[in-house]
C-alpha cells in the first residue's frame, strides 16, 4: 500500500517553483515511533484522498525543541527553534499542519517571538476544515455506533482551548461519543508531557497513564480516541497494563477516519 | 460629655489600620524582590478577567457546592462592611446608629445585613464541617501541616464570632428592637435576653459592639499572616494573570540574545557587551528573588484551597509534587527573606538557604507533566507551573542537574534533531516502509 502514498517534500516543490497549500510538520514521534508512523500515514492517506497539495520537510525537519524547553533547557530549545525557523522561512511557509499537539503548541505559540510566524493547525482542525469545505467526506463505516471516548491531549485542550474539532470528527463517524468523568478543560494528563515521556516517573503509588486509562475504561468504550502520538503510546500501555487490549483499541482520530473509508 | 470612649476608639482604629498599612508596605516590598515582567499589555482583557474571576467568582462555581457557599460568604462580607462604616462614624463621634435617620431604607439595609449574617454563619459552619468532620481530601494533604490547617479554621471561627456579635449587638439594642424595622433575624434572638434589666442589655450591646469592631480590626491585621490575604490580592492577581495560551511558556530573552550571537556568523564573540545588556547573573530560579514579581504575588494570593493539587496528575498518583505546596513554599521562603531584610537594616544577608532543596525538592520539580491542570483549576489565576519550569531551568542550565534520561534525550536532540537516537537523514523513511 505504501507505494500509493504521495509525500512530496518542500525541496521538490521549490525545484518546480511551486508552493504547497500547507506544510505537514510530521514531528519526531510521527517520523520515528512505530506506532506514530501509522498515524502519520493515515493522515497522509486522507490528505491524498482530499487532493491537498501538501509537502513535508523530510530530512530538513528537526525537533521543535518542545521536550527540551519543558525540561528546562531553554538554550537547546531556542537553538532548535531558530534553526527550524530559518528553514521554514527560507521556504516561505505560511501554513502548517501537524498531528502532534506538542509541535502544534510550540510552533504556534513559541516560535512567533523568535521570528517564525505561521498559521498552525492541529490535524483534527485541518480535517474538520476539509470536511467543511466539502473536500473530504466522512463515513461511519466500521465505526458506526461504536462507543468511542476521546482523551484530550493537554497541549491541544487546556493549553490551546481546542476541544471541539476532534469531537466533531468522531460524531461524523456516527459513533457514540462518550465522555470520561474528567474531560475537556478538566481532562487528566496521560503522563507523557513535560518531557516525562523520556524518563522514569518519580516514586508514587501508580502511573499516570494507568490512572487515566482506568478513567477511560470506566465509561466502557470500544475505542479510546487520541489526538497525540504520546498520549497514544501512554494510553496503549495503560490498556495493556489493565489487560484490556482484546476489547479496547487506542486509535488516533486520523486513523479512525481513514479506516472508516478503508483507506 | 465623656470623650474617653471616642478617644479609645480612635486610638484602636489608628493602631489597627496603621499596623496593617505597615504590613502592606512590607508585602509590596517583598513582592518587588521579584524581577520585573511587562504586564502592561491588554488592559481591557485584564480588567475583564478581574471582573469575571475575582469580582464575579466565575471559577469558584466550577465546584458548585463550595462555590455557592463561598459566594454567600463573599457577598456577606462585602455588604456587611457597609455597616462597619456606620460603626466607625458612631465610634468616632459618639453617635448611635447615625444612618438610622435615613428612615425606612435603614431597616431594609439592616434587614439585609442580618439575613446575610445568618447565611454567612451557616455557610461558614458547613465549611468547618467539610474541613474537620467530612475531612475533604484536599484539606488533608501533606503540606497542610499544623499552621495551614489551623489558619483555615481560625478564619472560620473569626467569621462565626463576628457574625454572632453583630446579631447579638442588634438583639440587645432595645431602641433598635422597639423600632422593629430591620430586625428580621435579631428579633428571634432578643427573647434570649428578655428579663435582663435595661442596663444589663445596654452593657451587652456595648460589649458586642466593641468586640465586633475590635474583632474586625484584629481580623484585618490577621490577613497578612494568613491565606485570607486572598480577599485583597485576588484582585491584582487576576488582573496580572496570564493572558497567553496556557501552553505558551515565555522565551528567555537572555537566551535569545546568546543564541542569536551564536548563530550569527558575523558576530564577534569577543566583542564587549554593550552597557546595560549584560546577561543576568543566572538562568532560571533557585530562590525567590529569581522569580518574577507576578510569581511572588501569586504566592501571597494563594488561598491554599488545594483545587490545583486535587487536579494534579502527579499528586493523584502519589508523587510528592503538589502545586499548592509550590505556592506555599514560595510564600514561606519569601517571608523568610523579608524577615532577613528587616533584621539586617534593609539588606538581605545570605542565610545559606534557598527555595530549591530547602523548600522545594528536585523530586517534586521533575514529577511535573506540565499539563496545566493546576493553572486551569486555580480560582484566582495562579500559575504554579511557571515556578516549576523556572526552577527546572536553573537545574538544567546552571547545574546540568537533569535526570540522566533527560540528559540523554537532550543530547539526542542536539546531535540528531530528535529526542531518540535516530539519524535525521532517516526522517522520511516512514514513507516507504
Ligand atoms: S502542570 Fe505540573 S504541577 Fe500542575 S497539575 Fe500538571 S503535573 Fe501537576
Ligand atoms: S494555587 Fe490556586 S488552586 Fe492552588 S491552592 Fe492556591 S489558590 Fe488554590
Amino acid at each position: 500500500m505504501s507505494e500509493l502514498l504521495k509525500v512530496p517534500t518542500m525541496a521538490e516543490f521549490m525545484a518546480e517553483g511551486k508552493q504547497p497549500e500547507v506544510l505537514f510538520w510530521v514531528g519526531c514521534a510521527g517520523s520515528f515511533d512505530d506506532r506514530a508512523k501509522k498515524i502519520t500515514k493515515a493522515f497522509v492517506r486522507l490528505l491524498n484522498r482530499a487532493n491537498v497539495e501538501f509537502a513535508v520537510l523530510g530530512t530538513e525537519e528537526s525537533c521543535t525543541g518542545d521536550p527540551a524547553k519543558r525540561a528546562g533547557n531553554e538554550f537547546l530549545f531556542q537553538m532548535q527553534a531558530v534553526t527550524n525557523i530559518e528553514v521554514l522561512n527560507a521556504y516561505e511557509v505560511k501554513k502548517i499542519v501537524t498531528a502532534c499537539p506538542h509541535c502544534f503548541n510550540t510552533i504556534k505559540n513559541e516560535y512567533p517571538e523568535l521570528g517564525g510566524q505561521y498559521e498552525v493547525m492541529h490535524h483534527t482542525q485541518f480535517l474538520k476544515s476539509l470536511l467543511n469545505d466539502g473536500r473530504l467526506t466522512i463515513e461511519g463505516g466500521q465505526f458506526k455506533g461504536k462507543r468511542i471516548t476521546f482523551h484530550d491531549p493537554c497541549y491541544l485542550g487546556r493549553a490551546n482551548n481546542v476541544y471541539e474539532a476532534p469531537r466533531d470528527l468522531i460524531r461524523k463517524l456516527d459513533a457514540e461519543l462518550v465522555e470520561m468523568k474528567s474531560c475537556k478543560s478538566r481532562g487528566l494528563c496521560c503522563g507523557a508531557g513535560g518531557a516525562q515521556m523520556f524518563k522514569e516517573p518519580e516514586k508514587g503509588n501508580k502511573d499516570v497513564n494507568v490512572e487515566r486509562t482506568e478513567q477511560a475504561l470506566d465509561v466502557k468504550p470500544e475505542i479510546i480516541a487520541a489526538g497525540c502520538p504520546f498520549c497514544n503510546t501512554m494510553m496503549t500501555d495503560g490498556v495493556k497494563a489493565k489487560e484490556k487490549e482484546a476489547d479496547v483499541q487506542v486509535m488516533d482520530i486520523a486513523e479512525l477516519i481513514a479506516n472508516a473509508q478503508d483507506l | 460629655m465623656n470623650y474617653i470612649p471616642n478617644i479609645i476608639f480612635a486610638i484602636a482604629l489608628i493602631a489597627g489600620i496603621g499596623y496593617f498599612a505597615k504590613n502592606v508596605k512590607k508585602l509590596i516590598r517583598n513582592i518587588k524582590l521579584g524581577h520585573d515582567v511587562d504586564v502592561s499589555d491588554n488592559k481591557s482583557q485584564r480588567f475583564k478577567n478581574m471582573a469575571m474571576i475575582a469580582l464575579g467568582q466565575s471559577k469558584m462555581v466550577r465546584r458548585p457546592i463550595a462555590g455557592f457557599l463561598h459566594i454567600i460568604v463573599y457577598v456577606g462580607f462585602i455588604v456587611i462592611n457597609i455597616e462597619v462604616l456606620e460603626i466607625i462614624i458612631d465610634g468616632l463621634f459618639g453617635t448611635h446608629r447615625i444612618f438610622s435617620s435615613i428612615g425606612n431604607l435603614y431597616g431594609v439595609l439592616i434587614g439585609i445585613f442580618e439575613i446575610l449574617a445568618l447565611l454567612v454563619f451557616i455557610a461558614v459552619t458547613i465549611f468547618w464541617i467539610r474541613r474537620n468532620i467530612i475531612k475533604l481530601q484536599r484539606f488533608w494533604k501533606a503540606e497542610m501541616t499544623s499552621w495551614p490547617k489551623n489558619d483555615g479554621n481560625f478564619i472560620l471561627y473569626f467569621e462565626m464570632v463576628l457574625m454572632t456579635l453583630f446579631l447579638i449587638m442588634n438583639a440587645t439594642d432595645v431602641h433598635f428592637q422597639e423600632m422593629n424595622n430591620g430586625n428580621i433575624i435579631s428579633q428571634y434572638i432578643a427573647p434570649l435576653f428578655s428579663g435582663l434589666s435595661e442596663n444589663t442589655l445596654h452593657f451587652i450591646e456595648r460589649g458586642a459592639w466593641w468586640l465586633h469592631i475590635l474583632g474586625i480590626l484584629v481580623f484585618l491585621n490577621y490577613l497578612y499572616f494568613s491565606k485570607h490575604l486572598h480577599i485583597l490580592l485576588a484582585f491584582p492577581n487576576t488582573y496580572f494573570g496570564k493572558l497567553k495560551p496556557k501552553g505558551q511558556f515565555d522565551n528567555l530573552e537572555a537566551v535569545t540574545k546568546e543564541v542569536k550571537l551564536m548563530m550569527d556568523p558575523n558576530a564577534d564573540p569577543f566583542a564587549a557587551q554593550p552597557e546595560g545588556t549584560e546577561a543576568p547573573a543566572k538562568f532560571g530560579a533557585s530562590d525567590v528573588q529569581d522569580l518574577s514579581w507576578v510569581n511572588l504575588l501569586n504566592a501571597y494570593t494563594c488561598t491554599e484551597c488545594g483545587r490545583c493539587t486535587s487536579e494534579c496528575p502527579a499528586n493523584q498518583t502519589g508523587k510528592k509534587l503538589s502545586p499548592r505546596k509550590i505556592m506555599m513554599d514560595t510564600r514561606d521562603r519569601l517571608e523568610e527573606v523579608g524577615k532577613n531584610i528587616d533584621a539586617n537594616k534593609g539588606e538581605f544577608k545570605p542565610d545559606g538557604k534557598q527555595l530549591l532543596d530547602d523548600y522545594i525538592t528536585r523530586e517534586e520539580l521533575w514529577a511535573c507533566t506540565s499539563c496545566n491542570a493546576c493553572v486551569e483549576a486555580c480560582p484566582v489565576s495562579i500559575d504554579p507551573l511557571a515556578i516549576i519550569i523556572d526552577m527546572r531551568r536553573y537545574l538544567v542550565m546552571e547545574q546540568s542537574a537533569a535526570p540522566m534520561e533527560l540528559n540523554n534525550m537532550m543530547t539526542n536532540i542536539e546531535n540528531n534533531g530528535a529526542p531518540w537516537p535516530y539519524n535525521q537523514m532517516d526522517r522520511l523513511n516512514w514513507k516507504n516502509e
